[in-house]
């Protein structure tokens, strides 16, 4: 493909914004790969802005400025060491943890003379009892995923949800395997204990997690005949990456993995199941058993840039993008991050700060760059332009037509996520996900509580005026571009004139009625899904 | 203007003067940009890709519920038959007898008698899969994944993604993707479409494949088609980055959904029964003949769990029956009328089928393995497979003796040309579904 910019005279494109186009195409202003601290001065709105969209959810108008006035340090320490914040107990729905429950001794009597017997009767009677047990436990999970979507939406530690939706996408498990609620919600709570903890904690917690050893086979993997999933992707997807393993250290860790089970919800260690001989392992010799092995993945090189390319990928850019400057600089950060992580045991901590707080993750080409994912896109705009929530089982919806249904990844490779989430279908999606939060109007039909909930612009405009002063005399062409900067984080001439054109056109007053109109305009904007 | 650079195609002028050459290729929608590499090849235009066969559509029909093969396809000539279905068992007189076959079909499917005597219409009996699941979830997933674990994406989306996002086998050995390649009508996608590279598309009806802010204040509009029909080059944004993606993909949507909705908008050209699959086959019939890109289609209706009041020759199972055969029957007259019967074939099926006994309610459970049909003016006709025993049952159910995945693999080998092993991800030996290939 030619990178000569549009040169067409049907093209309405301003000659200025070509020209500027073909310059930055030309000669592309290098990013910066400094983990040096932003310095005190240069930590405004659009900065402040940004760390709140990757550290978590977005913010307020108000959130924005409150960083600012706190600085670079202490905002970050403030969304990384949330331990600090205060925040809810994760069990607040008091799940159950027996729907899904192995028979009792009884039943397993009864089933086992129903058989015998050909008693059909009884047979389907115990079937219904199971199918009874089965939709008990999805309406469970659907019960989860609310708790968790609004945990996401009213959280004040918003980075610790965030990153537990990271281990949630890398440790991908889902309930149409595991089949049991209870299990994925003992996960979740694995993963949140760590997200921005030990790494090696996690990765020690994975391997004794009856979720992860049912998803991936590992119950039945025993001495003789091992079950080589877990060991794979132990090393494959959660620790290492393709290329850092062999075949036979697949083979001797599912070895090492054997007799490592669970018996309803608690880990279970069969000794008898276990095999004990030696093994040859990532370059060790040992009779090894699983924490053995996850040792081992832990002290080998690859571990360390493997997190750390994960953390990158998640918080900063996407990578590789097989563009010049932009994978050099990356590398160069990673490799620094996986330094960091090594020296520091794994603990991720100290490394996620630092990289929050580094000169690279401030880079103008860095901000604005990352496509929300379905879940941020949603959470999001609840918690930055505080839409009403109105129907978490709608909201639900919506993120699984955009791709993302949390509990149920599409594979133990989890999300793929940058552009895969973006098609036209999807696009679409998007857009009226958010004409739903702001205005109530539903694809077909309207929400019945469309007019007692309404969407207040009220706060939004105080909030605005507060942090982008210029907005605060009222003038509409002001407010737009505060709205822009605050809602897309950029303005650009060809937006505003169409947004200044609908006010005019709308008698030139921003009537809470029009700030929603715009707010429609402005979520359907391509550069609405990106942060 | 240099119309021997024929890369040389923006959307705005897609979307305003048609094929009108002009420069700014970074901005050509991908899946305008094959089209506008090689004129000739227009997808809007229906000409296929050298080697693949672009032109046959498949439709796929599901049946939600577990539909009732046994009164579906009916054995009347066993007694067996009779004896477990004394009140809801189709009486001999009644059923609609098909030549050279011991099964005959539910007097409410008499519609499809003529496609049956005219070669339009086999029936594949007795399909199924080991160790069958009788829960509608777990069941209807393992049909969707071809997975007897229910795991991985679904058949049509593995399709999808061999064959280079179902447009071809790929130029210049670089996939392509095709927004269009897969349509479910629907809300959401089924996981039958479901693979890595293509997301299909899904919309209840056309009319929501759109922005539905304008539905909240109309005048939103125009400031909308501004903002969205942008050109990336326009923005100023870098042409690799994420925002000039957006901003084409965009563009992209706007040109899918104009079409789209143009194409489901035009005068139906024949009549249709009312029922909610007419009106589904109605739209796929229209989008068929607008000439869209699209090789599946995937439509479905529900209603088939008769745990009681099932009936017999008439009541709530022959209703549905009846529905499904009319709209068929309709759907393939619209077809011949367009001069596209030919390009497609439609398959229908259920997650499961029911027991041989009727239950206590008149009504029928959870059972195995059922008929599936193929319809179209290429299937090999007649009834392809064995009829199950009624007298050696498993556990009270029929013994499957055709896995479903052979139909897959068929239909993908014969009618798609495509490599059904690696879809499938394992061997089944191909059923026999068309004519000649």
């Amino acid at each position: 493909m030619s990178t000569q910019p549009a040169n067409s005279p049907q093209t309405p494109v301003p000659d200025s914004v070509k020209a500027a186009a073909a310059r930055n195409r030309a000669n592309p202003k290098p990013i910066t790969s400094s983990m040096s601290p932003l310095g005190p001065k240069q930590f405004g709105l659009e900065e402040a802005r940004h760390l709140l969209w990757r550290a978590g959810f977005g913010g307020t108008p108000n959130q924005i400025q409150t960083l600012v006035s706190w600085g670079l340090e202490k905002s970050v320490d403030y969304l990384v060491n949330y331990q600090q914040v205060a925040g809810s107990e994760p069990d607040p729905k008091g799940f159950r943890s027996d729907i899904i429950r192995p028979p009792s001794a009884e039943e397993r009597a009864m089933a086992q003379q129903a058989r015998r017997a050909r008693d059909e009767e009884s047979l389907a009677r115990l079937r219904v009892r199971q199918q009874e047990a089965e939709r008990l436990d999805r309406e469970q999970v659907r019960a989860m995923q609310k708790w968790w979507l609004t945990r996401m939406i009213e959280t004040p530690r918003p980075l610790e949800e965030k990153l537990t939706l990271l281990w949630h996408g890398h440790f991908a498990t889902s309930f149409r395997t595991v089949e049991d609620s209870y299990h994925m919600y003992a996960q979740n709570n694995l993963l949140r204990k760590h997200a921005a903890g030990s790494f090696a904690d996690m990765l020690y917690g994975i391997i004794r997690d009856p979720a992860m050893i049912k998803y991936l086979d590992n119950d039945e993997s025993r001495k003789g005949r091992p079950n080589e999933n877990l060991a794979r992707e132990l090393m494959e997807l959660f620790g290492l990456g393709v290329g850092n393993y062999t075949e036979q250290d697949i083979k001797e860790g599912a070895r090492a993995l054997t007799g490592y089970t669970f018996r309803d919800d608690e880990f279970v260690f069969e000794r008898q199941n276990h095999d004990t001989g030696v093994k040859q392992l990532l370059g060790a010799k040992g009779g090894f058993n699983g924490e053995d092995f996850v040792r081992l993945i832990l002290q080998n090189r690859a571990c360390a840039r493997f997190v750390a390319t994960k953390l990158y990928r998640y918080l900063v850019h996407d990578y590789p993008t097989g563009r010049k400057g932009v994978d050099e600089a990356a590398n160069s950060v990673i490799n620094q991050m996986a330094d960091g992580i090594r020296r520091d045991n794994y603990a991720m901590g100290p490394t996620i700060k630092r990289l929050l707080s580094s000169q690279h993750f401030y880079d103008p080409r860095i901000r604005n760059e990352q496509i929300k994912s379905p879940v941020q896109l949603i959470v999001g705009a609840a918690r930055s332009l505080n839409t009403p929530v109105r129907d978490l089982d709608a909201l639900l919806d919506a993120a699984k037509l955009m791709g993302q249904d949390i509990f149920f990844p599409p594979s133990v490779k989890g999300w793929d996520g940058g552009r895969s989430w973006i098609n036209t279908a999807t696009l679409f999606v998007r857009q009226n996900t958010l004409v739903f939060m702001l205005t109530g109007k539903r694809p077909m039909g309207r929400d019945p509580l469309a007019d007692k909930e309404p969407f207040d612009a009220a706060p939004l405009l105080t909030q605005l005026a507060d942090a982008y002063p210029d907005s605060a005399s009222g003038d509409p062409e002001r407010v737009i571009d505060a709205i822009l900067q605050f809602a897309v984080g950029r303005t650009d001439a060809a937006s505003r004139d169409t947004l200044e054109q609908f006010v005019r056109s709308h008698g030139g007053r921003l009537t809470p009625k029009v700030i929603t109109d715009i707010m429609l305009l402005i979520t359907a904007m391509p550069e609405y899904q990106l942060c | 203007m240099n119309d021997r650079i024929p890369s040389a195609f923006t959307r705005r002028q897609f979307l305003t003067t048609g094929l009108t050459l002009a420069s700014a290729s970074l901005t050509i929608p991908a899946f305008l940009n094959s089209s506008a590499f090689g004129l000739p090849r227009n997808w809007w235009n229906g000409t296929s890709t050298p080697g693949a066969p672009d032109e046959r559509i498949l439709v796929v029909i599901q049946l939600g519920g577990g539909n009732d093969g046994l009164n579906t396809v009916v054995p009347y000539g066993e007694a067996a038959y009779y004896k477990a279905r004394p009140a809801i068992g189709i009486p001999e007189n009644k059923v609609v007898k098909l030549s050279k076959s011991p099964v005959g079909l539910h007097p409410a499917l008499a519609p499809l008698a003529d496609m049956y005597n005219d070669g339009q219409m086999s029936v594949v009996q007795g399909t199924g899969y080991p160790n069958p699941n009788r829960s509608h979830f777990k069941s209807m997933d393992i049909w969707h994944t071809a997975d007897t674990t229910a795991t991985g994406d679904g058949w049509l989306g593995k399709y999808f993604d061999a064959e280079c996002c179902g447009f071809g086998k790929g130029e210049g050995g670089r996939p392509e993707p095709n927004p269009q390649a897969g349509i479910a009508i629907g809300r959401e996608a089924p996981l039958a479409m479901k693979g890595r590279m293509v997301t299909p598309l899904a919309f209840e009806s056309a009319d929501l494949f759109r922005w539905t802010g304008g539905d909240v204040s109309r005048d939103l509009t125009p400031a909308y088609d501004q903002i969205t029909r942008r050109e990336a080059a326009g923005t100023g944004a870098d042409p690799e980055s994420n925002a000039a993606f957006l901003t084409r993909t965009a563009l992209d949507a706007q040109v899918s959904s104009d079409t789209i909705r143009r194409a489901v908008a035009a005068r139906p050209r024949s009549a249709y029964p009312q029922s909610e699959l007419a009106r589904q086959l109605q739209m796929v019939a229209s989008m068929i003949h607008a000439k869209l890109s699209t090789r599946v289609y995937y439509v479905s209706m529900g209603g088939f769990d008769t745990h009681a009041g099932q009936g017999g020759e008439q009541g709530r199972h022959a209703q549905l029956l009846g529905q499904f055969a009319a709209a068929v029957k309709a759907f393939y007259a619209d077809l011949k009328l367009q001069g596209n019967a030919e390009r497609v074939m439609t398959m229908s099926f259920s997650e499961f089928g029911r027991r041989v006994g009727q239950n206590a309610s008149n009504g029928t459970d959870h059972g195995t393995a059922a008929p599936m049909f193929l319809f179209g003016p290429m299937v090999k006709p007649g009834v392809l497979t064995q009829h199950p025993s009624l007298t050696d049952l498993d556990q009270g159910d029929l013994r499957y003796n055709t896995d479903f995945r052979s139909v897959y693999a068929g239909v993908l080998e014969q009618w798609m040309k495509a490599d059904s092993k690696k879809i499938l991800e394992g061997t089944f030996n191909p059923l026999g579904v068309l004519t000649k290939t």
